[in-house]
């Protein structure tokens, strides 16, 4: 069985037939209203068993499951109003960071974030949501266009990591992802990111730095891919579920280190179960942490990140 | 992404000595005499190869005899993970590191003067777990830019590192945005950041604080890049052109300012300073 693909099977083929049976039970509710109970406790107890102590790389499936919400669902679902700008105005348009003029409810902010495809075409084109460094400077513009507007910004993250490839190295990724990082650093209007799905390292980070950082609960983020990670440590990748426990990649994990300051809620099992539920719960958070930060005069809002950052990992030891 | 690699360790202090009066350069295979070869140091006479040194001979042959103080050397390794690969744990793994090195971090920083002018310094050392950055080596270049912002002295790295270290997890991937905010500061106050990038300074560092100077400096020949090769050549399906991912490959592609001769560094580094200055 494959894991990825398969992993919720199970539950699924019970749901399927529920929702047969209800078809059926129209006519004849008597017959089949008992079975329909007798079904729904096996998918009420399927799904405890199978959710209730998932391991880390289960929830690694789940943030990379095929039906998992991406950028475009949220923007659809969260946005009243969303008007994309391409390009960075340097080299070209990278369809796996975009960008734009956003509303959310009566509030402005300017989005950016990875955009991973649904279909092979689509993901041809996005590259499976990992950015050229066109998609980290066209962020970068963008960014500077909010502080210019002094609108805030909100990041979407949801990337296996950035393009590791030779035009990527020849047009500069590793300076891309560098020049971000100082300017959010800098940056005098509040940043919001959320990890929706993949937050894979610098390319991550790349767009990852801010004044709220949220995870939905069945995201993950890490410094390198559980199966780049096996394959250097244990000298076989397929020891990834053995990494993905060891790096501590969860929401959870996250938040008991400092990493994360918040973690939304998901439908059990995923945010695939219920994309309307969770778009809901998505647009709460982001709503709250914009409130929240649009108090702070660009200095606070500066010097506080700064403290944040910089006590990731602070040495404490002193004495 | 963090490429924390195991190479072959053809490089490094002691290693290609052939009856103690000969170092053969690891990449021509000239004989060269230890003297000329320490001399120089470590560059190889005929073929230019830079050998990679040790953070305290760095130090020696850029600052003025006797002025460097050193910061924070108690700053040590930690272990948010309690990580293990099931054969090998960090702790374990870092523990041996000090042995070996005698440093507690992969980076020493201080301040001490550089042809008489006073700079405050980080220089990583290659020998220490790759070089990688850990929450003490982010920790320490947090502190010796905060020192270098709050003194307005000028700010010099020397980075040798295969990147993030992946034994400290998200932890270690969160010192790149640390460290950037320590250097974001220096640019917003005016205090000059100079980057030298020696070999190699690739993943988590080249896209951090390496790649965020004012100036870029590379020493002749060093790897330079984001992605390791092998996942550059699994991920496109083609062989890399030579000389990829060299210093000469980023100054024909715009990411270095200029590419220093060991033996001219500190006096390129000199006069920058002193432009700066006047
Ligand atoms: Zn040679």
């Amino acid at each position: 069985m494959d894991p990825q693909k398969d992993f919720d099977q199970e539950l699924k083929d019970i749901e399927a037939k529920i929702a047969e049976l209800k078809l059926l039970a129209k006519d004849d509710s008597v017959r089949f209203g008992t079975e329909i109970a007798q079904l729904e406790k096996e998918k009420a107890d399927l799904e405890t068993s199978l959710y209730a102590n998932l391991s880390p790389w289960q929830i690694v499936q789940i943030a990379r499951h095929p039906q998992r919400p991406l950028l475009r669902d949220y923007i659809e679902g969260i946005f009243s109003e969303f008007i994309e700008l391409h390009g960075d105005r340097r080299f070209g348009d990278d369809a796996g960071l975009i960008g734009g003029l956003a509303t959310i409810e009566d509030r402005r902010a300017v989005l950016i974030g990875h955009q991973k495809g649904r279909t092979v075409e689509d993901n041809v084109k996005m590259n499976f949501g990992m950015a050229n460094p066109e998609g980290y400077r066209k962020a970068l513009r963008l960014m500077k266009l909010a502080e210019k507007f002094r609108l805030p910004v909100i990041s979407f993250i949801d990337t296996p990591g950035a393009y590791p490839g030779l035009d990527a190295e020849a047009r500069g990724q590793a300076e891309a992802i560098a020049a971000n990082l100082a300017a959010m650093a800098s940056l005098e209007v509040p940043i919001i990111v959320i990890v929706t799905g993949e937050g894979g390292s610098g390319g991550a980070l790349g767009i990852g730095m801010g004044d709220s950082v949220l995870m939905l609960a069945y995201a993950v983020y890490s410094v390198i891919s559980p199966e780049g990670c096996a394959s250097i440590l244990w000298r076989d990748g397929a020891k990834a579920p053995e990494a993905a426990a060891a790096l501590k990649i969860t929401a959870a994990s996250l938040l008991e280190m400092g990493v994360v300051d918040d973690i939304v809620p998901e439908p059990l099992g995923g945010a695939h179960r219920d994309p309307q539920q969770t778009l809901a719960n998505v647009k709460d958070a982001l709503i709250k942490r914009l409130k929240k930060h649009a108090r702070f005069s660009p200095k606070k809002l500066v010097e506080t990140r700064y403290e944040k950052y910089a006590d990731i990992g602070r040495w404490k030891n002193w004495w | 992404m963090a490429w924390f690699r195991k190479r072959k360790n053809k490089h490094g202090a002691g290693e290609g000595l052939d009856e103690n009066l000969w170092v053969v350069c690891p990449d021509c295979k000239t004989h060269v005499h230890r003297d000329e070869w320490f001399a120089a140091p470590k560059v190889c006479p005929k073929c230019v190869f830079h050998d990679r040194l040790t953070a305290r001979e760095r130090l020696d042959i850029t600052l003025d005899p006797g002025t460097f103080r050193e910061f924070n050397p108690e700053i040590s390794t930690s272990d948010p993970l309690l990580f293990t690969d099931g054969k090998e744990s960090y702790f374990t793994k870092a523990e041996a590191a000090k042995g070996r090195t005698g440093l507690n971090e992969a980076v020493v920083t201080g301040s001490g003067k550089l042809d008489d002018q006073t700079v405050t310094v980080a220089v990583m050392d290659f020998r220490f777990l790759g070089g990688s950055l850990g929450s003490g080596t982010g920790e320490k270049i947090l502190l010796a830019a905060d020192y270098a912002l709050r003194h307005r002295r000028p700010f010099i790295v020397f980075s040798a590192s295969g990147g993030a270290r992946m034994h400290e997890g998200i932890v270690s991937l969160m010192q790149m945005a640390k460290t950037c905010a320590g250097i974001a500061r220096l640019h917003k106050e005016g205090i000059p950041y100079i980057s030298v990038l020696t070999d190699p300074t690739t993943g988590g560092v080249s896209a951090s604080f390496a790649m965020a100077g004012d100036i870029h400096i590379a020493e002749p020949r060093a790897l330079i890049g984001f992605a390791g090769r092998r996942v550059i050549e699994q991920t496109i399906r083609q062989k890399l052109p030579p000389g990829f991912q060299t210093a000469e490959y980023l100054l024909e592609h715009g990411f270095i300012d200029l590419i220093a001769h060991r033996r001219d560094m500190r006096n390129c580094l000199s006069r920058i300073l002193r432009y700066w200055k006047r």
